[in-house]
């Protein structure tokens, strides 16, 4: 498209008041008036918010009515609204990529609230800055790319059996991976799940059942994922199983390898007899409880909501207090007694039964980090900080509350699927309020423990959910790549060295031979667009489109011209 | 929002109700209400310049009342669709009184005072039902004297104020002070009307209304029937000056509020209203406490509350960084009453459990974090989709099913499944589009195979 070439460079600004968030702390008039003066700039609007639908009906008619070829819109950040207003300009007819934004709101009316005039001068720079880099944009053809219709769930517990049957019942192939002999993760070593009570064990055979039953679904246990390449739509996954290696092409990759208990070594006198984890206690409810067992003390944060592991786990807590009511049912003279720092019952259920659990008895006493309870060989001795002094429980039996933690070969995934894992190692979803169940890496998604400590209720919903979010691309069909990637825009100069392959994070760049000698060769789909490569090519052969030397010169000279 | 409104696969009906639902799984006929706006919605550009110019003013229900809009409105400026509505209840037309200002102004000709509802039916597989929640209603609850005691708000309420784009710009105005503030600018405007009328006697009699007023009442001018006029008129103002130049003064001394008291589990974990917790507040009000900080770096908050449940990703790790670095004191205890104090400081009475002592405090603002009550019209709902509902009037589902009804194809997310923050309610709603789009496909390829 030559379009940007030949034609004289028409560029249109709007300037965005996001209601008073910009315009309660600059001089609106004053960029108006400015902007108007900057070169190729023929046309400027203010728009109570660009982004409404009123201010994109204004984009777009200014865009045909102007004969605009460049768009600049200056008010918040490309992060959230780039999209928005690239399609808003394809909508009008010009090319998405032949448009540029200022963050006159994040990077300057939010930060400089109380200074009015620098502010306002920043903004200026901030708009010379985007109308420089305008001039020089290029259109950018999207790249289409087709997406294979199966899906790769790793692990095998409740989430990753939820996910599998969900897309399985959409018509869609799904391949089931989990590193242990049997399906099922955690539910296998539960007794009864609250606050409904059910079993286990059964629910899981259920859900296993579905699985096995259905021909959609190949399950490979006692296997890993070894090797994954590639990109949305056409991932290459070797997996290693008993029988040997497979190579397999999918789609899409759910995550769903859930948590682990954490062992309390060293912690409170633990010693898997007297003193449990209520992990092990489940399993002792479920043999039965030695009647003799009268008195009963559970500890709850046992090895969480510290320095070491910061987080709250979300679920020892419900945990404890329907282990409690188990106890209560089998021994109902017992004795049984939470200590705790908050009972994190939140929601319906939850807290009913925690209502439910004080009509039966349990007792509960608060206790401060700071004087943790002292186990000792017959009782338990905790300074109640509510009533204000010590007390000394009988104790035959302890349990540890613990938290559920990170599978150990959390970052091995993480880097096999080069997605992150977060400051407690769980992995990292795209956007923590609005993409709960997705990557930043587009194709691949996640949901259960693997995510954050979940009860059944919620990784089944996250199960069912990460299938809808997942069954996107592949009910599409295909899927549209951002063209903002590496070009080799010099190719004498590459001497096949090399480098930027090591470096690039999404495998998106090889070595071919050329009649020309060894020259690097990008894989269109493949490159984000980070620019690793760029700044590793001491040749200069290689530059991201976008964001070329030329265009960020050009804004640099902007900045520093006088004004 | 934007998404929605742009996707081609979504049609979005605003401003509609929900009459009837008929079928089953797979085929169910809906029949919507869609209400006249009064503004064709296929003209309205949403340029909002008929609301500008109304002439009514009307308490703005999305600045939780905090604030006015015209009897043209839009809901809040990026509200999706963009096309505005006409207020019957508030409308100079409508109520039968001669206007039609936005009709003028109306370039694109949108505004139809004779618009009637229109009924539609809609062919669906599948329903979600995601009406969400209502904040509870604190006035319920006397002992916190919301509403009584002006500088006692709900977080609702709270959150407007610390929205840059709310009622004070994100200054934390007190509402005492803000009532103050609109008294003095309704008594300025008389003043000046007062003032305008002294004005036309002094140069009609080229005298001061002072002096007038001073010679009148020793007794002068009884017959000057020009100057009894004046002298009363005089005699209002100075009745309306008084007032106003003791609030002024007062008014200098007005600062945004520095001492914020939020006051947890109101209406929710309470045997007289809703037993369950709510699940959102507690890390609401900690959000809210740590905007405030950020807005105004002196700002304190003590937070009271019987647990702190800060139970997701981060969650704990920022209630501890809100203690560190926003000056945040969390207080283990249920707050027992809301008294007034000076100057329109709400004391809070409570038990702190840790010192096991009852103590009172002062505070400039007192925050409500008020229940997530189930949406009004719920049992209506169900009744309309035959859905079952818990205990609470929240729809009925099961922890194996998490988003299903008791009704096959009808599917549920959100709080009106039951009180969840935002991610939890985004997560679910992705389940719901999973369960339905499986229900859609199963009855077409069931259609499918019936006809081969
Ligand atoms: C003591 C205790 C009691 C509980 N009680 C209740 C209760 O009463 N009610 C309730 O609702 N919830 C309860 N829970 C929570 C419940 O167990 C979890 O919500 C649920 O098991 C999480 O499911 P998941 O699929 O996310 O993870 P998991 O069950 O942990 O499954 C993950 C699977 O992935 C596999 N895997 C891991 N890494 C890999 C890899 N690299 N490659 C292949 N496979 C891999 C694992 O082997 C495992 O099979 C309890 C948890 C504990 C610890
Ligand atoms: C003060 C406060 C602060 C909060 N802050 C946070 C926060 O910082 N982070 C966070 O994660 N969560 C926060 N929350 C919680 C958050 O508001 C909810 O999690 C979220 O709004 C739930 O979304 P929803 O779609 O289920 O319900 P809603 O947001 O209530 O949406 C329901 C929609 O349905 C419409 N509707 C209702 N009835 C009908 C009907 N009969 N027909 C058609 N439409 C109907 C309503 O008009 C509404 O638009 C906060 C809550 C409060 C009270
Ligand atoms: S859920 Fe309860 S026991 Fe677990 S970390 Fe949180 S507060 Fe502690
Ligand atoms: S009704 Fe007319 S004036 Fe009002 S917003 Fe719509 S187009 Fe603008
Ligand atoms: S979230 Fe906190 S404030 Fe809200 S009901 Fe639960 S415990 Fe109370």
């Amino acid at each position: 498209m030559p379009e940007s070439k030949e034609k004289e460079i028409k560029t249109g600004v709007f300037i965005c008041h996001c209601g008073s968030n910009i315009a309660g702390y600059l001089d609106m008039e004053a960029l108006d008036e400015y902007t108007q003066t900057l070169p190729n700039v023929t046309f400027v609007q203010q728009n109570l918010y660009s982004c409404s639908e009123g201010g994109i009906n204004e984009i777009k008619k200014a865009i045909k009515e102007q004969d605009l070829n460049r768009v600049v819109v200056s008010s918040c950040s490309p992060r959230t609204h780039e999209p928005l207003f690239r399609s808003s300009c394809e909508e009008a007819g010009l090319n998405p990529y032949l448009f540029e934004m200022a963050n006159i709101r994040d990077q300057c009316s939010w930060v400089h609230m109380q200074q009015r005039e620098d502010g306002t001068a920043k903004a200026k720079d901030l708009i010379r800055m985007g109308v420089a880099k305008a001039a020089l944009l290029e259109p950018q053809e999207s790249i289409m790319s087709q997406v294979k219709t199966r899906a790769l769930v790793i692990g095998g517990g409740l989430a990753g059996i939820t996910a599998s049957t969900a897309l399985a019942k959409r018509g869609y192939e799904v391949v089931l991976v989990e590193k242990e002999k049997n399906l099922g993760g955690m539910l296998n070593k539960l007794n009864k799940l609250g606050p409904t009570m059910t079993d286990a064990g059964e629910l899981i055979e259920e859900k296993i059942k579905e699985v096995t039953n259905n021909d959609k679904i190949t399950v490979f246990t006692g296997a890993r994922v070894a090797v994954v390449q590639g990109f949305i739509g056409k991932f290459d996954a070797e997996i290693e199983t008993e029988s040997g290696k497979k190579n397999i092409d999918i789609g899409v990759i759910l995550v769903a390898t859930g948590g682990r208990n954490f062992v309390p070594e060293g912690l409170y006198d633990y010693d898997g007899k007297r003193v449990v984890t209520q992990l092990e206690l489940e399993q002792l409810l479920k043999k039965g409880l030695d009647p003799d067992i009268k008195n009963v003390v559970m500890i709850q944060c046992v090895g969480s909501r510290n320095e070491e592991r910061p987080y709250c786990s979300r679920i020892c807590c419900q945990t404890a207090v329907k282990n409690a009511m188990l106890i209560k049912d089998q021994i109902p003279d017992a004795r049984v007694s939470i200590l705790y720092r908050d009972m994190q019952m939140y929601g319906v259920e939850n807290e009913e039964m925690f209502r439910d659990s004080k009509a039966k008895g349990i007792r509960y006493m608060h206790y401060d980090p700071d004087q943790p309870p002292q186990v000792e060989s017959e009782q338990v001795r905790v300074y109640h900080s509510l009533l204000g002094r010590e007390m000394e429980l009988p104790a035959d039996l302890v349990v540890l509350s613990t938290p559920l933690v990170a599978q150990e070969d959390a970052e091995t995934t993480s880097q096999l699927l080069r997605v992150p894992i977060d400051e407690n190692r769980f992995f990292l979803e795209g956007h923590v309020k609005l993409k709960p169940l997705d990557f930043a890496t587009d194709g691949i998604y996640l949901c259960g423990s693997a995510r954050f400590p979940a009860n059944i209720r919620e990784v089944i919903a996250q199960g069912l959910g990460a299938a809808s979010r997942a069954s996107i691309p592949m009910s599409k069909g295909s899927v549209v790549v951002e063209p903002i990637i590496s070009v080799l825009s010099d190719e004498d100069a590459c001497r096949g060295c090399g480098l930027c392959v090591a470096l690039c994070p999404y495998s998106a760049l090889e070595i071919r031979r050329t009649e020309k000698g060894r020259k690097v060769h990008v894989i269109d789909v493949a490159c984000k667009g980070c620019g690793v490569c760029a700044s590793t090519c001491y040749q200069h052969a290689l530059s991201i489109n976008s964001y070329t030397s030329e265009q960020i010169e050009a804004q640099i000279d902007a900045f520093l011209e006088e004004t | 929002m934007l998404d929605v409104g742009r996707h081609p696969n979504i049609e979005l009906l605003a401003y509609s109700d929900i009459e009837k639902v008929e079928g089953e799984q797979g085929d169910f006929t809906v029949t919507v209400r869609r209400k006249r706006r009064y503004v064709e919605e296929d003209k309205c550009t949403g340029c909002g310049a008929c609301a500008e110019k109304c002439p009514a003013t009307v308490p703005d229900a999305f600045e939780e009342n905090q604030g006015n809009r015209s009897a043209v409105y839009s809901y809040f400026a990026q509200g999706i669709p963009s096309t505005h509505t006409i207020d019957a209840d508030y409308c100079r037309q409508l109520q039968g009184k001669k206007c039609g200002i936005c009709k003028k102004v109306c370039q694109a000709d949108a505004i139809n005072f004779e618009q009637e509802d229109r009924i539609i039916t809609l062919s669906v597989g599948a329903i979600i039902i995601a009406v969400g929640y209502d904040v509870f209603d604190p006035s319920q609850i006397p002992e916190y004297r919301f509403r009584e005691l002006p500088n006692v708000v709900t977080a609702m309420e709270f959150e407007r104020l610390l929205s840059a784009s709310g009622p004070t710009h994100g200054h934390l105005d007190r509402p005492s002070d803000r009532a103050v503030v609109a008294e003095i600018k309704a008594l300025e405007k008389k003043a000046k009307r007062s003032q305008k009328t002294l004005d036309r006697f002094e140069k009609k009699h080229d005298q001061a209304s002072a002096d007038v007023y001073e010679k009148y009442r020793k007794g002068q001018y009884q017959d000057d029937e020009d100057r009894k006029k004046w002298a009363d008129k005089y005699a209002e103002h100075l009745a309306v000056m008084e007032p106003l130049e003791t609030m002024q003064k007062q008014a200098e001394s007005f600062t945004v509020a520095k001492r914020l008291a939020f006051i947890q589990c109101v209406g929710s974990r309470d045997f007289r209203f809703y037993p369950f917790c709510s699940g959102y507040c507690c890390m609401h009000s900690i959000k809210e406490a740590v905007i405030a900080h950020e807005h105004e770096t002196e700002t304190t908050s003590a937070i009271f509350g019987m647990d702190i449940r800060a139970v997701s990703k981060g969650f704990e790790e920022y209630k501890i960084r809100g203690g560190n670095n926003s000056n945040i004191t969390y207080v283990r205890g249920r707050v027992s009453e809301i008294i007034g104090g000076a100057d329109h400081n709400p004391v809070v009475i409570y038990e702190d459990t840790q010192q096991r002592q009852v103590k009172e405090e002062e505070f400039d603002m007192a925050i409500l974090a008020t229940a997530c009550a189930p949406t009004k019209g719920m049992v209506e709902l169900a009744k309309t989709f035959g859905v079952e509902l818990d205990e609470y009037n929240f729809i009925k589902t099961s922890s194996l099913a998490p988003v299903d009804t008791s009704v096959p194809g009808i599917f549920v997310c959100g709080c009106a499944e039951s009180p969840m923050d935002v991610p939890e309610s985004v997560a679910q709603a992705s389940s719901a589009a999973e369960r339905a789009a499986e229900t859609v496909i199963q009855s077409t390829l069931e259609k499918e195979k019936a006809v081969a």
